[in-house]
């Protein structure tokens, strides 16, 4: 347990290791503009130079302080960047310029900077984190006031909002931050002489803004902030070094959103409150009924917070809520370890109150164990909410669920008619209170709301006396009528409930259908076309959206081509190729709704597996919105990672089959080198020794042992030739370079050249050859064809006993030429009948007798084949020694001419050649 | 027979060591040898060193040997004796066709040059008179040329018009290979140049008659894909 907890932290360490490649990020902080930032950035980056590091001015702003222009002096200043915009031309910072020069240390004023549109990123210090991942360093300057996290305190301090803000991350990524402080006094005195840069617009509230207690609070934020980093960075170091010490275990605060005007805030507090503790957080969203009636302003509130959320650090979530939204929360946060939980108070009226426990109220009451805080929303996100527009077909429901509940409620009134005459009064609620729950299970709460009306007045009208009126007699009655409403408004709106948590539970349930079916298809797809489709399919009908998967060529190559898309498409405009480019060589999303060049059509989301990113999918939505919503991009990455994995099992399958064949080829190229290692060296051995003999020994040898010797040279020398001819054979059959050149063949004739080829293998043994004399000519390849039979013949000779019969048998047969040749060695066993024809497959050899190469026969095989025939190993006759059969097609010859048949007059008589 | 009895032979090879042994074996034979290890030495080296026969490797570093067969014949007949690899059947029929005289399949032995080497050199001085010669007589094959008719041991064999032909033509070029073309030409005319089964059957009669095993053959050899040669002792 000891071991546990003073190992480093993985997630640390792996922090420190990715710091070391990266760039190092110093920023100057400064409580407001003035205070010299940038003039001690200059003064840093020379301090560098001198040591003689590459100092690049990537944009210094000296707005004109000539001070800080004689500091620029002997730095190398990288030239703007002209892009026109609307007509006019703005100068930006030339990221690639930047890139391709590589100094050791760049220089880059006011990183919360909002680049000109056009830029491949939308915030400056989106360029600084590619810089620093390009492993260039980066000093930056920072006023406090741009840092998201204070924004609302900034906002409230000095009313002014300001626009440019920067995630606090960012702040984090600084491996250093100097702090450039000024006291309030000395700035106000700077800026009445005109040294500070003030922007034209902001001079309306540069009064306001540098008034002494507006900077003594900035500069106690900024102060607090340079401090909180000292804490960070001792917390860091002692969790990368295993340091036991007393930082907070793992816990986590959980923040619950919903779409109030005060979310925003909320994110803001929750993710200060979370750094401050140095825990993770969550961002909290219930999806209820109430989600479906949200108007268009009520969903982009909620969706712009919960991408706040994420933006600051936040894990998003949304769960499907019951109506008890505090217990969802609450079981949610014991799931996940969370120890507090931040909450907004809630906007209710008075007898809203009265009725439902507030979410708040639920969390204070259900989460004893946790530390719940309710954090005050402004006044003005309390302002009422805008009026309902429902959704055109929800509306169309309800008004059809009100014509419905009034035709219900006529229907039961004529049934109360009835029952009337049997039943006391009281009973009859029940009749309408059956309808009230059937519009209620079908229509949802408002058009049960209004049968319960319609109910009452019916019942009251008709039913109660006096009679056709609605005024009432009988208490009793009167209380009938209350405790109906009570009844009817609870079942209904249960109902009601019923009903929507139904609709909402299809809607899952057809999204991981959806899923489902993707799943099944990729795993019935069997090539990598089939897989893509099916995500470029899958991705397309779950988003409505155009969808493309882009691939490398080949794994781990630098470009990317579409490799699939529906609708089918081969081709992107060169912005979507440079989002498509920037996401694949960084690895992360980019395009469309993220903050990497938003111009572009498509969103490219990185096809991410455990070997790294494979690929991208590009998603474009035909009416483009501003941003995916959090669960938009939830299911897009689902359906990225899903994808991403079929790609790959896809490709591995591919690799599979690969390897497969490669080591075949392997097996095939090892067996190969074996042969050729034992049958070039035998003869080689036996050619050198028998030479080396003669030549150092030679007058001593006796003349019989030098004939002797000089004859093992020449038959080694000939075996060699004989098996470099089958390896060269081999080769061009291999690369079917072999194409036989047919002619009219004479069988004598190859049988004949053949045996005497071989004259001295076959020598030990009797040879017998019986050629039918009706075998026509052959429609083959001469040489080949002697080809072929000498290595039947070598083979035979291989297995037979000395002084063995080798019987060579052939005539036509079936429309074939049959050719067998015919041994009287120890056969071949029926199961390895078919493997001799193998490449490099030898049968055992049973005693000292050489083993063949294993090449002969394949060699033999691939040649008949050529001519269209066949080859087999069969029993020999007799059961005993192997027979090879060939089989050859015979084409009818050509006919020769009558006259140079018919035999002329000399040659007339020919009885005396028959009669021999 | 204008030389000494020793005749000069040019030996076109671009392998040291291949030249060598055939310097050695064909010195020890009686000839004298020139050597030349390029095509373009093998051109001048004829005209310069006048030989009495050539052989050439047919793969040469320069000039190709078929190009070289080519440019010699447009000025000389000295006897050409080519050396190929085996499978380059294509190759020594176009070699045969544009003028060499015979060819040695590599790797050879040296009994099987010499023997090449014999039988062109023997022939050529005759050149002018073998056309007159009447018979012709080879291990117990007789044939009468005006008579047309022919023995095998003393017993008279009965041929066709056309297998006699074709032995003529084989027993004037004895010892020496015939292609496919040079045969069917030479008896049964330019149109059947292609129609080898012709010449298949005929050789086929032919070995049956003069009683050639073609396991063991005395008479007629085959050289597969090129042609025929008859066999000299």
């Amino acid at each position: 347990m000891s071991d546990d907890t003073t190992r480093p932290e993985p997630d640390a360490l792996l922090t420190e290791v990715r710091k070391e490649n990266r760039g190092r990020l110093k920023i100057f902080l400064g409580a407001a503009p003035g205070v010299g930032k940038t003039y001690a950035m200059l003064q840093a980056a020379h301090e560098r130079r001198k040591e003689g590091t590459d100092v690049l001015a990537a944009v210094v702003e000296t707005h004109g302080r000539q001070e800080t222009e004689a500091l620029l002096r002997g730095l190398v200043i990288l030239p703007r960047k002209r892009i026109g915009y609307r007509g006019r031309v703005f100068t930006e910072m030339d990221l690639d310029a930047l890139l391709q020069r590589r100094p050791t240390l760049a220089l880059m004023d006011e990183l919360a900077h909002t680049n000109v549109q056009g830029s491949r990123h939308i915030k400056r210090w989106q360029d600084v984190e590619e810089i620093l991942d390009a492993g260039i360093d980066v000093y930056t300057t920072l006023n406090i006031q741009h840092l998201e996290s204070l924004n609302d305190i900034v906002e409230r301090i000095a009313k002014v909002r300001v626009r440019e803000t920067l995630p606090d991350k960012v702040l984090e990524m600084a491996d250093e931050i100097e702090l450039v402080d000024l006291p309030p006094d000395a700035l106000i005195q700077r800026l009445s002489e005109g040294k500070v840069y003030v922007p034209e617009q902001a001079r309306r509230a540069v009064h306001h803004f540098f008034s002494r207690g507006n900077l003594t609070a900035l500069r106690e934020l900024a102060m607090r902030t340079a401090a909180e980093r000292v804490d960070t960075e001792m917390l860091a170091y002692m969790r990368a070094h295993a340091v036991p010490g007393p930082w907070p275990t793992r816990d986590r605060l959980m923040v619950c959103l919903d779409d109030g005007a005060g979310g925003q805030a909320l994110v803001r507090t929750a993710r200060r409150m979370a750094e401050r503790a140095r825990i993770p957080w969550i961002a909290v969203h219930v999806e209820t009924q109430a989600d479906d009636r949200l108007d268009e302003d009520a969903r982009t509130r909620l969706d712009d917070t919960l991408r706040l959320a994420q933006r600051l650090g936040a894990e998003v979530v949304t769960l499907q809520g019951g109506p008890l939204v505090a217990r969802d929360l609450i079981a949610y946060a014991r799931s996940r370890n969370v120890t507090r939980i931040l909450v907004g108070r809630e906007r209710r009226g008075a007898w809203q109150r009265w009725f439902v426990r507030s979410v708040p109220q639920g969390l204070l009451r259900l989460g004893r164990d946790f530390e719940v805080t309710v954090v005050g929303t402004e006044a003005r996100a309390t302002a009422p909410r805008p009026l309902r527009t429902q959704e055109e077909t929800s509306r169309r429901r309800t008004l059809l669920g009100l014509l419905w509940a009034t035709a219900a409620v006529g229907a039961a009134g004529a049934v109360a008619r009835v029952v009337e005459l049997f039943l006391p009064l009281p009973n009859l609620s029940l009749v309408f209170l059956t309808a009230v729950l059937l519009i209620a299970v079908r229509f949802g709460l408002w058009p049960a709301l209004y049968a319960v009306g319609l109910s009452l007045a019916v019942y009251n009208y008709f039913f109660t006396a006096p009679y056709l009126t609605f005024s009432v007699y009988h208490q009793a009655d009167i209380l009938t009528l209350m405790f109906f409403v009570l009844v009817a408004v609870i079942t209904g709106n249960l109902a009601g409930r019923v009903r929507a948590q139904l609709d909402a539970i299809r809607q899952t349930a057809r999204r991981n259908a959806n899923l489902y079916e993707f799943s099944r298809k990729v795993a019935a797809a069997a090539s990598l076309d089939d897989v893509l489709w099916a995500a470029v399919h899958h991705v397309s009908s779950t988003l409505t959206a155009r969808s493309l998967v882009l691939l490398p060529p080949q794994p781990r190559a630098p470009d990317l081509t579409i490799a699939a898309g529906y609708p089918p498409e081969d081709r992107m405009s060169d912005t979507d190729w440079a989002a498509a480019d920037w996401a694949w060589k960084n690895e992360r999303p980019a395009g469309w709704g993220t903050d990497t060049l938003p111009a572009a059509g498509y969103l490219f989301m990185p096809l991410r597996t455990g070997r790294g990113v494979i690929g991208l999918l590009g998603v474009a939505f035909d009416r483009p919105g501003k941003a995916l919503s959090p669960e938009q991009q939830r299911l897009l990455g689902a359906v990225a990672d899903q994808s991403a994995v079929a790609i790959e099992r896809a490709q591995l399958a591919g690799d599979i089959e690969e390897a497969r064949l490669l080591s075949e080829t392997e097996n095939l190229r090892s067996a190969l080198l074996s042969s050729i290692s034992h049958d070039l060296r035998t003869p080689l051995v036996s050619i050198i020794g028998s030479a080396t003999t003669l030549s150092e020994v030679g007058e001593r040898v006796s003349p019989e042992d030098r004939r002797e010797l000089v004859g093992t040279v020449l038959e080694e020398a000939n075996r060699l030739n004989r098996f470099v001819q089958n390896l060269l054979d081999m080769t061009r059959l291999g690369y079917g370079a072999m194409q036989p050149r047919r002619d009219w063949t004479d069988l004598h004739d190859v049988v004949g050249r053949a045996v005497q080829r071989l004259r001295d293998v076959l020598e030990p043994f009797r040879v017998s050859v019986d050629i039918a004399p009706e075998t026509p000519l052959l429609w083959a390849d001469p040489v080949l064809m002697e080809q072929v039979l000498v290595n039947v013949l070598d083979n035979a000779a291989k297995y037979s006993p000395a002084n063995g019969l080798i019987v060579v048998e052939a005539g036509p047969r079936d429309g074939a030429l049959e050719l067998r040749v015919e041994d009287d060695g120890p056969g071949i066993p029926p199961d390895e009948r078919e493997l001799v024809f193998d490449m490099f497959y030898r049968v055992k050899a049973r005693d000292s007798r050489t083993a063949g190469t294993g090449l002969g026969l394949s060699i033999c095989r691939g040649l008949i084949e050529a001519h269209g025939g066949t080859i087999a190993a069969e029993e020999g006759r007799g059961q005993r020694g192997a027979a090879i059969v060939l089989r050859l097609p015979l084409v009818a010859p050509p006919a020769l001419d009558a006259a140079d048949v018919e035999p002329d007059p000399v040659a007339a008589q020919q009885p005396g050649d028959e009669g021999q | 027979m204008t030389r000494g009895e020793t005749a000069k032979i040019l030996v076109v090879d671009d392998e040291a060591q291949i030249r060598k042994f055939l310097r050695i074996s064909l010195t020890a034979h009686g000839y004298e040898v020139v050597e030349a290890p390029r095509g373009e030495d093998a051109i001048r080296k004829v005209a310069t060193e006048q030989p009495d026969l050539m052989v050439l490797d047919l793969g040469l570093p320069d000039i190709d040997g078929q190009g070289v067969i080519r440019s010699v014949r447009e000025w000389s007949d000295v006897p050409i004796l080519v050396l190929s690899v085996r499978a380059g059947e294509m190759d020594k029929v176009e070699a045969l066709e544009s003028g060499a005289n015979d060819y040695v399949t590599k790797p050879f032995g040296v009994a099987e040059l010499i023997a090449r080497v014999r039988v062109l050199l023997r022939s050529r001085p005759a050149a002018a008179g073998s056309a007159e010669a009447t018979t012709f007589e080879t291990g117990g094959l007789r044939l009468d040329f005006p008579g047309r008719r022919v023995w095998v041991g003393g017993e008279e064999v009965k041929l066709t018009r056309k297998e006699f032909d074709l032995l003529r033509l084989l027993a004037r070029n004895a010892g020496k290979v015939l292609t496919h073309d040079q045969l069917l030409r030479e008896v049964w005319g330019q149109a059947y140049v292609k129609e080898t089964q012709y010449l298949r059957v005929h050789i086929g009669h032919l070995r049956q008659k003069l009683g050639d095993d073609p396991n063991a053959p005395r008479f007629v050899w085959t050289e597969p894909g090129v042609g025929y040669r008859l066999i000299v002792e």
